[in-house]
């Protein structure tokens, strides 16, 4: 891309290069060449006229996670309409999800459980923007929710419905609402949301 | 060199995944044998049990990663007299990992439960496992903890894209953008060329390699891709990018790795004595310039530094590493990158690689048996593990723990990894076993 005559290759051309001089650049815009962008600021009339430089590439990431032992026993079991959780046999904890391991004194566990589909709001949030910041009219609520047989503290996080935002509260007990036996697949969407008991 | 009474030991390995977990266990010793029977009993599909490793496919269906951490943890932490992970000893965690492997940002926010790492010290370090143990080598040598677990894994058949990541990795500006259509392995098509030309090893003793890895991983219950393979059908199978034939480039395979490290006085405390501790004797590390363009392709510098930093720390002398070495395992993602790596690691002269494994000097049976193990090309390509898979195998090696992959008398090896396509980073370390 050598406009310029008359000079020879090795020959130090970085004063040439400084006539695009940044700093002056913010201050006078009209002289922004379009084929150098070094250390220019760029704003809103550069963008909409393409004067940046712009690489496109899409990548498709997929992933295909064996769900091993527990993540397996427990989708298979949502499917089924039930929780499934996992007994340690050190601590006595029902963890659910369930997982052959134990946090918290790093034990084989191997005894599997039904826990129930009702439980109690440990926490909830209620959001009022969606994943591009847009404000959405009917606002999700998204909930911990203590299970019960599972032990204290263990549940799953899921949607609240059939609720309105404001009688929602700490310790509300609350039941799954579960697709059609057709419907389900063997997914955490089995579950629709949970509803006041 | 670490003066003695400050030396750091590895004083257990774990793994899962990799062959079938049930081969293994005829083949081990009697004290990994129990933990690889527990590994089975976790199941609930085992096979039946074989004593011929036959290659076995490379996946791991049966457990997700997070149960295939836990069941190579249990294994390490037994091997290492751990009774209880979760006291309150000085211990920390350090995972290797990356991202787009895993399939999740953060990932190493998924790593502690499996472990026993849970309000612990835990961090990760996203290069390949052999900067995982130098991190933990560092941990102890700075006095903050006594015990430092290292994990790395590969669960690569999870992975559907595997070329859209690799791509992922190439320079936007200059590199990805010309070459959208082929597949980044041309990067190693570039460098076997130019190494082959400037140091006049031949493509032959390339092939030679592979047919010599394959055929030591006969000899490996872990290994995924062993076979008996002679150089004519190496060089016959199609080429992928030139010179580089499809039978010269590593495949993939799952598993975890756990290593555990402790200083010595830790070490001594765990087992009893200092029977089958392994000494970590010097550690290096090092990367050169991303510009494929502008980096010497021929010579693996970033590996001949880093071998350097470790042999200087170990106490070897540099002109020649080789007398005071009794195997390597050293990187051969690429059947041309073990010879690379050979010459950048001082264990014969540039140009010397080919004559070497032609006149069988580095097989099995030969002065400097190298990837006794089988090495990537025979037992998988592990991605972020590879470094500690390597370990695992020297540390069977030191404690004379092999089987019939036994290198007689091996009391000090040489580990080495590197970080795969695109990049010339890698790292070493020195090892040597309790009488050496």
């Amino acid at each position: 891309m050598r406009e310029e005559e008359g000079v020879k290759d090795g020959q130090d051309i970085s004063a040439k290069g400084m006539e695009h001089d940044p700093v002056e650049h913010n201050n006078s815009k009209s002289k922004r060449s379009s084929n150098n962008y070094a250390g220019i600021e760029v704003r809103e009339d550069d963008l909409r006229d393409g004067r940046y430089m712009s690489i496109r590439y899409s990548a498709r990431f997929r992933y295909r996670w064996d769900t091993g032992i527990a993540v397996g026993r427990f989708l298979e079991g949502l499917r089924n309409g039930k929780i499934v959780g996992s007994r340690c046999k050190v601590c006595k904890r029902v963890l659910v999800p369930p997982r052959i391991f134990c946090e918290l004194d790093f034990a084989q566990v191997d005894e599997w459980v039904y826990v129930g589909d009702t439980g109690s709001v440990n926490t909830y949030s209620i959001s009022y923007i969606d994943k591009q910041a847009r404000r959405i009219s009917n606002p999700v609520i998204v909930a911990v929710i203590e299970l019960d047989g599972a032990s204290q503290g263990m549940g799953i996080m899921h949607l609240l419905g059939e609720v309105r935002p404001e009688d929602v509260h700490i310790g509300m007990r609350v039941k799954a609402v579960w697709k059609s036996r057709e419907e389900r697949r063997g997914a955490i969407t089995d579950i629709m949301y949970f509803k006041p008991l | 060199m670490i003066p003695k009474g400050e030396r750091i030991g590895i004083v257990g390995v774990g793994y899962a995944g990799l062959a079938d977990t049930k081969v293994r266990s005829a083949q081990e010793p009697s004290h990994t044998a129990s933990s690889t029977t527990n590994t089975a009993s976790a199941s609930t599909n085992t096979t039946t049990t074989t004593t011929t490793p036959t290659p076995t496919a490379a996946t791991s269906i049966r457990y997700s990663y997070k149960e295939l951490m836990f069941l190579a943890a249990r294994m390490a932490y037994e091997d290492a007299g751990i009774v209880d992970v979760r006291s309150k000893d000085r211990i920390s965690f350090i995972c290797s990992t990356e991202d787009f492997w895993e399939g999740n940002m953060i990932s190493d926010e998924y790593m502690p439960d499996q472990l026993g790492a849970v309000l612990r010290p835990l961090c990760t370090v996203a290069a390949d496992g052999l900067y995982g143990l130098i991190t933990g080598f560092m941990q102890i040598r700075s006095g903050l903890v006594d015990v430092a677990v290292v994990e790395a894994h590969s669960k690569l058949s999870d992975v559907v894209s595997k070329k859209e990541i690799a791509r992922f990795a190439l320079d936007p500006v200059y590199v990805r953008g010309i070459y959208p259509e082929i597949d980044p392995y041309f990067i190693a098509g570039l460098e076997m060329n130019r190494f082959l030309y400037e140091t006049g090893n031949s493509r032959e003793s390339c092939a030679k390699v592979v047919s010599k890895n394959k055929g030591n991983a006969l000899a490996n219950p872990r290994a995924c891709y062993a076979s008996s393979v002679d150089i004519s059908l190496v060089l016959s199978s199609p080429i992928v990018a030139y010179p580089l034939t499809s039978m010269e480039i590593s495949s993939y395979a799952d598993a975890s790795i756990v290593v555990v490290l402790a200083s010595e006085h830790k070490a001594r405390m765990l087992k009893g004595s200092t029977d089958g501790i392994v000494w970590i004797d010097g550690v290096g590390w090092c990367s050169d310039t991303p510009w494929i363009n502008d980096r010497n392709l021929a010579d693996a510098l970033y590996a001949s530094l880093a071998a350097e930093m470790a042999y200087k720390m170990a106490g070897i002398e540099m002109d020649e590493p080789s007398k005071y070495i009794d195997l390597a395992e050293i990187d051969d993602t690429f059947s041309y990158k073990e010879l690379q790596h050979m010459e950048a690691l001082r264990l014969c002269r540039k140009g010397e690689a080919s004559r070497l494994v032609e006149d069988g000097c580095t097989a099995m049976d030969g002065y400097m048996p190298v990837n006794p193990s089988g090495g990537s090309l025979g037992v998988g390509y592990l991605v972020e593990a590879t470094g500690l898979h390597r370990v695992l195998e020297a540390v069977l090696q030191l404690r004379g723990m092999a089987g019939s992959m036994q290198v007689h008398g091996a009391r000090r090896a040489v580990v080495q990894s590197w970080r795969g396509l695109p990049t010339a980073s890698g790292a070493v370390a020195i090892l040597s076993s309790n009488d050496s």
